[in-house]
Protein backbone atom coordinates (compact mmCIF):
# COMPACT_ATOMS: atom_id res chain seq x y z
CA UNK A 1 0.00 0.00 0.00
CA UNK A 2 2.21 2.78 -1.24
CA UNK A 3 -0.58 5.31 -0.78
CA UNK A 4 0.23 5.29 2.91
CA UNK A 5 3.47 7.07 2.18
CA UNK A 6 3.85 10.55 3.64
CA UNK A 7 6.51 13.16 3.07
CA UNK A 8 8.56 13.55 6.25
CA UNK A 9 10.30 16.85 6.85
CA UNK A 10 12.70 17.88 9.61
CA UNK A 11 12.36 21.53 10.66
CA UNK A 12 14.95 23.13 12.92
CA UNK A 13 16.49 26.40 14.00
CA UNK A 14 20.27 26.19 13.97
CA UNK A 15 23.05 27.49 16.20
CA UNK A 16 22.65 30.35 18.63
CA UNK A 17 19.31 31.36 17.21
CA UNK A 18 16.17 31.42 19.31
CA UNK A 19 13.73 32.74 16.70
CA UNK A 20 11.27 29.88 16.64
CA UNK A 21 8.15 31.55 15.22
CA UNK A 22 9.07 31.16 11.54
CA UNK A 23 9.98 27.50 11.98
CA UNK A 24 6.77 26.85 13.88
CA UNK A 25 4.60 28.51 11.24
CA UNK A 26 6.31 26.56 8.47
CA UNK A 27 5.86 23.33 10.48
CA UNK A 28 2.19 24.10 10.84
CA UNK A 29 1.44 24.71 7.18
CA UNK A 30 3.46 21.69 6.12
CA UNK A 31 1.32 19.62 8.48
CA UNK A 32 -1.78 21.17 6.93
CA UNK A 33 -0.39 20.12 3.55
CA UNK A 34 -0.39 16.51 4.76
CA UNK A 35 3.27 16.16 5.66
CA UNK A 36 4.81 14.75 8.81
CA UNK A 37 7.06 17.30 10.43
CA UNK A 38 9.71 16.42 12.98
CA UNK A 39 10.19 19.71 14.78
CA UNK A 40 13.48 20.01 16.66
CA UNK A 41 13.12 23.53 18.07
CA UNK A 42 15.88 26.06 18.67
CA UNK A 43 19.64 25.98 19.40
CA UNK A 44 20.36 22.85 17.38
CA UNK A 45 23.90 22.03 16.31
CA UNK A 46 24.61 20.50 12.89
CA UNK A 47 25.45 17.23 14.70
CA UNK A 48 22.09 17.15 16.47
CA UNK A 49 20.24 17.82 13.21
CA UNK A 50 22.14 15.08 11.35
CA UNK A 51 21.54 12.60 14.16
CA UNK A 52 17.81 13.36 14.18
CA UNK A 53 17.63 13.14 10.37
CA UNK A 54 19.12 9.65 10.52
CA UNK A 55 16.96 8.41 13.39
CA UNK A 56 13.79 9.81 11.82
CA UNK A 57 14.54 8.92 8.14
CA UNK A 58 13.38 12.28 6.79
CA UNK A 59 13.00 13.27 3.15
CA UNK A 60 13.88 16.96 3.47
CA UNK A 61 15.61 19.19 6.04
CA UNK A 62 14.36 22.74 6.52
CA UNK A 63 16.50 25.25 8.42
CA UNK A 64 15.18 28.53 9.71
CA UNK A 65 17.83 31.22 10.09
CA UNK A 66 17.33 34.66 11.63
CA UNK A 67 20.61 35.25 13.41
CA UNK A 68 23.29 35.60 10.71
CA UNK A 69 24.66 32.15 11.52
CA UNK A 70 25.18 31.00 7.95
CA UNK A 71 28.40 29.17 8.81
CA UNK A 72 26.36 26.73 10.86
CA UNK A 73 24.34 25.89 7.76
CA UNK A 74 27.59 25.36 5.86
CA UNK A 75 28.82 23.07 8.61
CA UNK A 76 25.57 21.13 8.40
CA UNK A 77 26.08 20.60 4.66
CA UNK A 78 29.67 19.46 5.25
CA UNK A 79 28.59 17.04 7.93
CA UNK A 80 25.81 15.63 5.75
CA UNK A 81 28.29 15.00 2.95
CA UNK A 82 30.61 13.26 5.39
CA UNK A 83 27.75 11.09 6.65
CA UNK A 84 26.49 10.24 3.15
CA UNK A 85 23.26 12.14 3.60
CA UNK A 86 23.67 14.43 0.59
CA UNK A 87 20.63 12.89 -1.07
CA UNK A 88 18.47 14.73 1.49
CA UNK A 89 17.72 18.24 0.17
CA UNK A 90 18.35 21.09 2.62
CA UNK A 91 16.15 24.15 2.27
CA UNK A 92 16.52 27.37 4.22
CA UNK A 93 14.27 30.25 5.10
CA UNK A 94 14.54 33.45 7.07
CA UNK A 95 16.55 36.65 6.87
CA UNK A 96 19.43 35.58 4.66
CA UNK A 97 20.99 38.40 2.59
CA UNK A 98 21.37 37.76 -1.10
CA UNK A 99 25.17 37.39 -1.19
CA UNK A 100 25.06 34.84 1.66
CA UNK A 101 22.18 33.05 0.00
CA UNK A 102 24.22 32.64 -3.17
CA UNK A 103 27.16 31.32 -1.21
CA UNK A 104 24.94 28.79 0.55
CA UNK A 105 23.49 27.57 -2.74
CA UNK A 106 27.03 27.10 -4.02
CA UNK A 107 27.80 25.20 -0.86
CA UNK A 108 24.97 22.73 -1.54
CA UNK A 109 21.77 24.16 -0.08
CA UNK A 110 18.97 23.22 -2.48
CA UNK A 111 16.80 26.28 -2.16
CA UNK A 112 16.49 29.43 -0.07
CA UNK A 113 13.15 31.02 0.65
CA UNK A 114 13.56 34.71 1.45
CA UNK A 115 11.04 36.72 3.50
CA UNK A 116 7.71 37.13 1.63
CA UNK A 117 7.91 33.58 0.25
CA UNK A 118 4.45 32.02 0.06
CA UNK A 119 3.55 28.83 1.84
CA UNK A 120 2.51 27.39 -1.54
CA UNK A 121 5.97 27.95 -3.01
CA UNK A 122 7.57 26.10 -0.09
CA UNK A 123 5.05 23.22 -0.16
CA UNK A 124 5.37 22.85 -3.92
CA UNK A 125 9.14 22.85 -3.78
CA UNK A 126 9.19 20.14 -1.13
CA UNK A 127 6.70 17.98 -3.00
CA UNK A 128 8.64 18.25 -6.24
CA UNK A 129 12.02 17.61 -4.65
CA UNK A 130 11.01 14.41 -2.86
CA UNK A 131 11.58 11.33 -4.97
CA UNK A 132 8.28 9.52 -4.95
CA UNK B 1 18.54 -8.94 1.13
CA UNK B 2 16.41 -9.84 4.14
CA UNK B 3 19.34 -11.45 5.92
CA UNK B 4 21.70 -8.53 5.45
CA UNK B 5 19.07 -6.07 6.72
CA UNK B 6 18.39 -8.24 9.76
CA UNK B 7 22.10 -8.61 10.44
CA UNK B 8 22.65 -4.87 10.27
CA UNK B 9 19.76 -4.13 12.61
CA UNK B 10 20.89 -6.73 15.13
CA UNK B 11 24.34 -5.12 15.01
CA UNK B 12 22.68 -1.83 15.90
CA UNK B 13 22.81 -0.06 12.51
CA UNK B 14 20.72 3.04 13.22
CA UNK B 15 20.20 3.99 9.60
CA UNK B 16 18.92 0.61 8.49
CA UNK B 17 16.68 0.27 11.53
CA UNK B 18 15.28 3.77 11.06
CA UNK B 19 14.66 3.10 7.38
CA UNK B 20 12.80 -0.11 8.20
CA UNK B 21 10.56 1.72 10.66
CA UNK B 22 9.83 4.25 7.93
CA UNK B 23 8.97 1.47 5.47
CA UNK B 24 6.69 -0.19 8.01
CA UNK B 25 4.90 3.12 8.47
CA UNK B 26 4.59 3.62 4.73
CA UNK B 27 3.39 0.07 4.17
CA UNK B 28 6.26 -0.52 1.74
CA UNK B 29 6.44 -3.99 0.20
CA UNK B 30 8.97 -6.41 1.66
CA UNK B 31 8.85 -5.18 5.24
CA UNK B 32 6.84 -8.17 6.40
CA UNK B 33 9.52 -10.62 5.32
CA UNK B 34 12.12 -8.65 7.23
CA UNK B 35 9.91 -8.52 10.34
CA UNK B 36 9.43 -12.28 10.15
CA UNK B 37 13.17 -12.84 10.15
CA UNK B 38 13.77 -10.17 12.76
CA UNK B 39 11.30 -11.59 15.23
CA UNK B 40 13.60 -14.21 16.69
CA UNK B 41 15.99 -11.43 17.73
CA UNK B 42 13.32 -9.74 19.81
CA UNK B 43 12.09 -10.29 23.35
CA UNK B 44 15.09 -8.98 25.23
CA UNK B 45 14.12 -5.37 25.82
CA UNK B 46 12.01 -4.25 28.75
CA UNK B 47 9.13 -2.22 27.37
CA UNK B 48 7.76 0.70 29.37
CA UNK B 49 4.62 2.47 28.21
CA UNK B 50 4.08 6.09 29.23
CA UNK B 51 0.65 7.42 28.57
CA UNK B 52 -1.46 10.40 29.56
CA UNK B 53 -3.28 13.45 28.21
CA UNK B 54 -1.41 16.03 26.11
CA UNK B 55 0.62 18.44 28.24
CA UNK B 56 1.01 16.30 31.36
CA UNK B 57 4.75 16.00 30.76
CA UNK B 58 5.18 12.55 29.22
CA UNK B 59 8.15 13.58 27.08
CA UNK B 60 9.86 15.28 30.01
CA UNK B 61 9.32 12.20 32.18
CA UNK B 62 10.71 10.05 29.36
CA UNK B 63 13.71 12.36 29.00
CA UNK B 64 14.54 12.12 32.70
CA UNK B 65 14.09 8.35 32.64
CA UNK B 66 16.48 8.06 29.71
CA UNK B 67 18.98 10.20 31.61
CA UNK B 68 18.75 8.00 34.71
CA UNK B 69 18.90 4.74 32.75
CA UNK B 70 21.95 5.92 30.83
CA UNK B 71 23.67 6.75 34.12
CA UNK B 72 23.19 3.10 35.01
CA UNK B 73 24.76 2.10 31.74
CA UNK B 74 21.56 0.90 30.10
CA UNK B 75 20.76 1.54 26.45
CA UNK B 76 17.37 3.00 25.62
CA UNK B 77 15.02 3.30 22.67
CA UNK B 78 12.22 5.84 22.72
CA UNK B 79 9.17 5.67 20.47
CA UNK B 80 7.16 8.87 20.74
CA UNK B 81 3.72 8.73 19.17
CA UNK B 82 1.96 11.97 18.24
CA UNK B 83 -1.46 12.33 16.65
CA UNK B 84 -2.02 12.64 12.90
CA UNK B 85 -4.36 15.44 11.84
CA UNK B 86 -7.60 13.78 10.75
CA UNK B 87 -8.15 16.58 8.24
CA UNK B 88 -4.84 16.84 6.41
CA UNK B 89 -3.17 13.53 7.30
CA UNK B 90 -0.11 15.49 8.38
CA UNK B 91 1.42 15.70 11.83
CA UNK B 92 3.82 17.74 13.90
CA UNK B 93 6.10 15.43 15.84
CA UNK B 94 7.59 17.54 18.59
CA UNK B 95 8.60 15.11 21.30
CA UNK B 96 12.29 15.27 20.47
CA UNK B 97 12.39 18.85 21.75
CA UNK B 98 12.24 17.56 25.32
CA UNK B 99 14.91 14.93 24.68
CA UNK B 100 17.53 17.01 22.88
CA UNK B 101 20.33 16.27 25.28
CA UNK B 102 20.30 12.61 24.23
CA UNK B 103 20.47 13.27 20.51
CA UNK B 104 24.20 12.63 20.24
CA UNK B 105 24.26 9.66 22.62
CA UNK B 106 24.79 6.45 20.66
CA UNK B 107 23.16 4.47 23.44
CA UNK B 108 19.86 6.21 22.78
CA UNK B 109 17.60 5.81 19.76
CA UNK B 110 14.68 8.21 19.56
CA UNK B 111 11.98 7.88 16.94
CA UNK B 112 8.80 9.90 16.43
CA UNK B 113 5.74 8.17 15.03
CA UNK B 114 2.48 9.67 13.81
CA UNK B 115 -0.71 7.79 14.59
CA UNK B 116 -1.63 7.65 10.86
CA UNK B 117 -3.53 4.39 10.69
CA UNK B 118 -7.21 4.37 10.16
CA UNK B 119 -7.89 0.70 10.81
CA UNK B 120 -6.04 0.17 14.04
CA UNK B 121 -2.84 0.57 12.08
CA UNK B 122 -1.21 2.47 14.89
CA UNK B 123 -1.09 -0.57 17.08
CA UNK B 124 0.42 -2.66 14.32
CA UNK B 125 3.10 -0.25 13.17
CA UNK B 126 4.05 0.76 16.70
CA UNK B 127 4.37 -2.87 17.71
CA UNK B 128 6.54 -3.54 14.67
CA UNK B 129 8.65 -0.49 15.52
CA UNK B 130 9.06 -1.88 19.06
CA UNK B 131 10.28 -5.15 17.51
CA UNK B 132 12.85 -3.30 15.40
CA UNK B 133 14.23 -1.35 18.38
CA UNK B 134 14.16 -4.52 20.48
CA UNK B 135 16.21 -6.34 17.83
CA UNK B 136 18.72 -3.46 17.87
CA UNK B 137 19.52 -4.67 21.37
CA UNK B 138 18.29 -1.76 23.47
CA UNK B 139 17.86 -2.69 27.15
CA UNK B 140 14.77 -0.54 27.60
CA UNK B 141 12.16 0.77 25.19
CA UNK B 142 9.98 3.65 26.28
CA UNK B 143 6.77 4.01 24.27
CA UNK B 144 5.09 7.34 24.74
CA UNK B 145 1.47 7.73 23.65
CA UNK B 146 -1.40 10.12 24.17
CA UNK B 147 -3.77 8.05 26.25
CA UNK B 148 -6.89 8.41 24.19
CA UNK B 149 -8.66 5.75 22.19
CA UNK B 150 -8.61 2.00 21.87
CA UNK B 151 -5.36 1.84 19.91
CA UNK B 152 -3.43 3.45 22.71
CA UNK B 153 -4.94 1.16 25.30
CA UNK B 154 -3.91 -1.75 23.08
CA UNK B 155 -0.33 -0.48 22.96
CA UNK B 156 -0.33 -0.16 26.72
CA UNK B 157 -1.28 -3.82 26.90
CA UNK B 158 1.87 -4.72 24.98
CA UNK B 159 4.15 -2.90 27.44
CA UNK B 160 5.67 -4.77 30.35
CA UNK B 161 5.01 -1.84 32.66
CA UNK B 162 2.57 0.94 31.86
CA UNK B 163 2.95 4.29 33.58
CA UNK B 164 -0.04 6.61 33.54
CA UNK B 165 0.89 10.26 33.95
CA UNK B 166 -1.62 12.78 35.30
CA UNK B 167 -1.35 16.34 36.60
CA UNK B 168 -3.19 18.04 39.47
CA UNK B 169 -6.08 20.34 38.89
CA UNK B 170 -7.47 18.66 35.81
CA UNK B 171 -10.67 16.94 36.80
CA UNK B 172 -11.22 16.11 33.16
CA UNK B 173 -7.90 14.39 33.05
CA UNK B 174 -9.11 11.73 35.42
CA UNK B 175 -12.46 11.58 33.69
CA UNK B 176 -10.70 10.60 30.48
CA UNK B 177 -8.69 7.99 32.29
CA UNK B 178 -11.81 6.40 33.70
CA UNK B 179 -12.80 5.44 30.19
CA UNK B 180 -10.48 2.47 30.03
CA UNK B 181 -6.82 3.36 30.03
CA UNK B 182 -6.97 3.46 33.81
CA UNK B 183 -7.29 -0.29 34.02
CA UNK B 184 -4.04 -0.91 32.19
CA UNK B 185 -1.98 1.33 34.48
CA UNK B 186 0.67 -0.45 36.57
CA UNK B 187 2.07 2.75 38.05
CA UNK B 188 0.48 6.18 38.41
CA UNK B 189 2.58 9.30 38.35
CA UNK B 190 1.24 12.67 39.44
CA UNK B 191 3.54 15.02 37.58
CA UNK B 192 3.84 18.76 38.30
CA UNK B 193 3.02 17.82 41.89
CA UNK B 194 4.14 21.21 43.19
CA UNK B 195 0.85 22.54 41.89
CA UNK B 196 -2.14 23.04 44.15
CA UNK B 197 -4.62 20.18 44.26
CA UNK B 198 -1.94 17.49 44.07
CA UNK B 199 -3.33 16.05 47.27
CA UNK B 200 -6.83 15.96 45.83
CA UNK B 201 -5.59 14.20 42.70
CA UNK B 202 -3.86 11.65 44.91
CA UNK B 203 -7.07 10.96 46.79
CA UNK B 204 -9.06 10.69 43.55
CA UNK B 205 -6.60 8.17 42.19
CA UNK B 206 -6.57 6.18 45.41
CA UNK B 207 -10.32 5.95 45.31
CA UNK B 208 -10.26 4.74 41.75
CA UNK B 209 -7.60 2.14 42.33
CA UNK B 210 -9.77 0.84 45.14
CA UNK B 211 -12.50 0.12 42.62
CA UNK B 212 -10.28 -2.07 40.47
CA UNK B 213 -8.35 -3.55 43.38
CA UNK B 214 -9.67 -7.02 42.71
CA UNK B 215 -7.82 -7.40 39.45
CA UNK B 216 -4.63 -6.10 40.94
CA UNK B 217 -4.84 -8.41 43.96
CA UNK B 218 -5.03 -11.37 41.66
CA UNK B 219 -1.74 -10.38 40.06
CA UNK B 220 -0.14 -9.53 43.38
CA UNK B 221 0.53 -5.98 42.37
CA UNK B 222 -1.15 -2.88 43.69
CA UNK B 223 -0.35 0.12 41.47
CA UNK B 224 1.60 2.71 43.43
CA UNK B 225 0.81 6.38 43.06
CA UNK B 226 3.91 8.53 42.87
CA UNK B 227 4.50 12.27 42.93
CA UNK B 228 6.98 13.89 40.56
CA UNK B 229 8.23 17.17 39.18
CA UNK B 230 9.86 15.88 36.05
CA UNK B 231 11.25 19.27 34.98
CA UNK B 232 13.28 19.39 38.19
CA UNK B 233 14.11 15.68 38.00
CA UNK B 234 12.16 15.00 41.21
CA UNK B 235 10.53 11.62 41.64
CA UNK B 236 12.22 9.94 38.67
CA UNK B 237 14.48 7.65 40.69
CA UNK B 238 11.42 6.55 42.68
CA UNK B 239 9.58 5.91 39.43
CA UNK B 240 12.38 3.73 38.09
CA UNK B 241 12.51 1.86 41.40
CA UNK B 242 8.82 1.07 41.16
CA UNK B 243 9.23 -0.06 37.55
CA UNK B 244 12.00 -2.39 38.71
CA UNK B 245 9.76 -3.69 41.50
CA UNK B 246 6.98 -4.31 39.01
CA UNK B 247 9.42 -6.13 36.76
CA UNK B 248 10.51 -8.36 39.65
CA UNK B 249 6.91 -8.90 40.62
CA UNK B 250 6.14 -10.15 37.12
CA UNK B 251 9.10 -12.49 37.23
CA UNK B 252 8.11 -13.84 40.63
CA UNK B 253 4.69 -14.99 39.45
CA UNK B 254 4.16 -18.72 39.25
CA UNK B 255 5.14 -20.46 36.03
CA UNK B 256 1.52 -21.11 35.20
CA UNK B 257 0.48 -17.54 35.57
CA UNK B 258 3.44 -16.31 33.55
CA UNK B 259 2.45 -18.64 30.72
CA UNK B 260 -1.18 -17.65 31.09
CA UNK B 261 -0.17 -14.01 30.91
CA UNK B 262 2.06 -14.56 27.88
CA UNK B 263 -0.64 -16.53 26.14
CA UNK B 264 -3.22 -13.81 26.74
CA UNK B 265 -0.91 -11.19 25.23
CA UNK B 266 0.11 -13.38 22.29
CA UNK B 267 -3.53 -14.19 21.60
CA UNK B 268 -4.53 -10.56 21.77
CA UNK B 269 -1.67 -9.45 19.52
CA UNK B 270 -2.26 -12.17 16.97
CA UNK B 271 -5.97 -11.42 16.75
CA UNK B 272 -5.12 -7.76 16.39
CA UNK B 273 -2.65 -8.49 13.60
CA UNK B 274 -5.13 -10.70 11.75
CA UNK B 275 -7.84 -8.11 12.22
CA UNK B 276 -5.87 -5.24 10.77
CA UNK B 277 -4.63 -7.23 7.77
CA UNK B 278 -8.07 -8.62 7.15
CA UNK B 279 -9.72 -5.25 7.29
CA UNK B 280 -7.06 -3.58 5.18
CA UNK B 281 -7.08 -6.20 2.45
CA UNK B 282 -10.81 -6.77 2.39
CA UNK B 283 -11.53 -3.08 2.41
CA UNK B 284 -9.11 -2.41 -0.43
CA UNK B 285 -10.58 -5.27 -2.37
CA UNK B 286 -14.06 -3.82 -2.01
CA UNK B 287 -13.55 -0.09 -2.33
CA UNK B 288 -11.35 -0.41 -5.39
CA UNK B 289 -13.95 -2.47 -7.21
CA UNK B 290 -16.27 -1.25 -9.95
CA UNK B 291 -19.27 -2.47 -7.97
CA UNK B 292 -18.37 -0.18 -5.10
CA UNK B 293 -18.49 2.84 -7.39
CA UNK B 294 -21.75 1.63 -8.90
CA UNK B 295 -23.37 1.18 -5.51
CA UNK B 296 -22.13 4.58 -4.44
CA UNK B 297 -23.83 6.16 -7.46
CA UNK B 298 -27.02 4.24 -6.67
CA UNK B 299 -27.07 5.64 -3.15
CA UNK B 300 -26.66 9.17 -4.52
CA UNK B 301 -29.40 8.52 -7.13
CA UNK B 302 -31.69 7.30 -4.41
CA UNK B 303 -32.16 3.95 -6.17
CA UNK B 304 -30.45 2.03 -3.39
CA UNK B 305 -30.30 2.41 0.36
CA UNK B 306 -26.87 2.12 2.04
CA UNK B 307 -27.96 -0.89 4.13
CA UNK B 308 -28.75 -2.99 1.07
CA UNK B 309 -25.68 -1.64 -0.71
CA UNK B 310 -23.51 -2.84 2.18
CA UNK B 311 -25.11 -6.29 2.35
CA UNK B 312 -24.98 -6.83 -1.39
CA UNK B 313 -21.41 -5.62 -1.73
CA UNK B 314 -20.25 -7.86 1.06
CA UNK B 315 -21.92 -10.95 -0.27
CA UNK B 316 -20.70 -10.22 -3.80
CA UNK B 317 -17.10 -9.43 -2.92
CA UNK B 318 -16.51 -11.58 0.14
CA UNK B 319 -18.28 -14.76 -0.78
CA UNK B 320 -17.50 -16.48 2.50
CA UNK B 321 -19.70 -14.02 4.33
CA UNK B 322 -23.21 -15.30 4.76
CA UNK B 323 -26.14 -13.02 4.41
CA UNK B 324 -27.19 -11.88 7.84
CA UNK B 325 -30.85 -12.47 7.04
CA UNK B 326 -30.49 -16.12 6.13
CA UNK B 327 -29.17 -17.05 9.54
Amino acid sequence: MSNRRRIKVLISVIGLDGHSTGAEIVSRFLMDAGMEVVYLGIYQTPEMIVSAAIQETVDVIGISSHASNYEQIGLLIDLMKKDNLNDIPVICGGTIPKQYAEALIKKGVSKIFPPQSTSESIINYIVSSVKR
Amino acid sequence: MVNSVVKKIVNGDVRVAAKLIRDIDDGAPGTREILKALYRHTGNAYIIGITGAPGVGKSTVADQMVHALRKNGKTVGVLAVDPTSPLSGGAILGDRIRMQRHSLDEGVFIRSLATRGQFGGLTQSTRSAIDVVDAMGKDYIIVETVGVGQDEIDIAKSAHTTVIVVVPGMGDNIQAIKAGIFEVGDIFLINKSDRPDAEKTLNDLKAMIDITRKRFKKEGWEPPILMAEAVGNKGIVELLNEIEKHRKNRKALSRESIIRHKKAIARFELIDMIKSRLVEEALNHIINSLEFKKYLDCIIDGTKDPYSACDELLSAKLNFLEDENTE
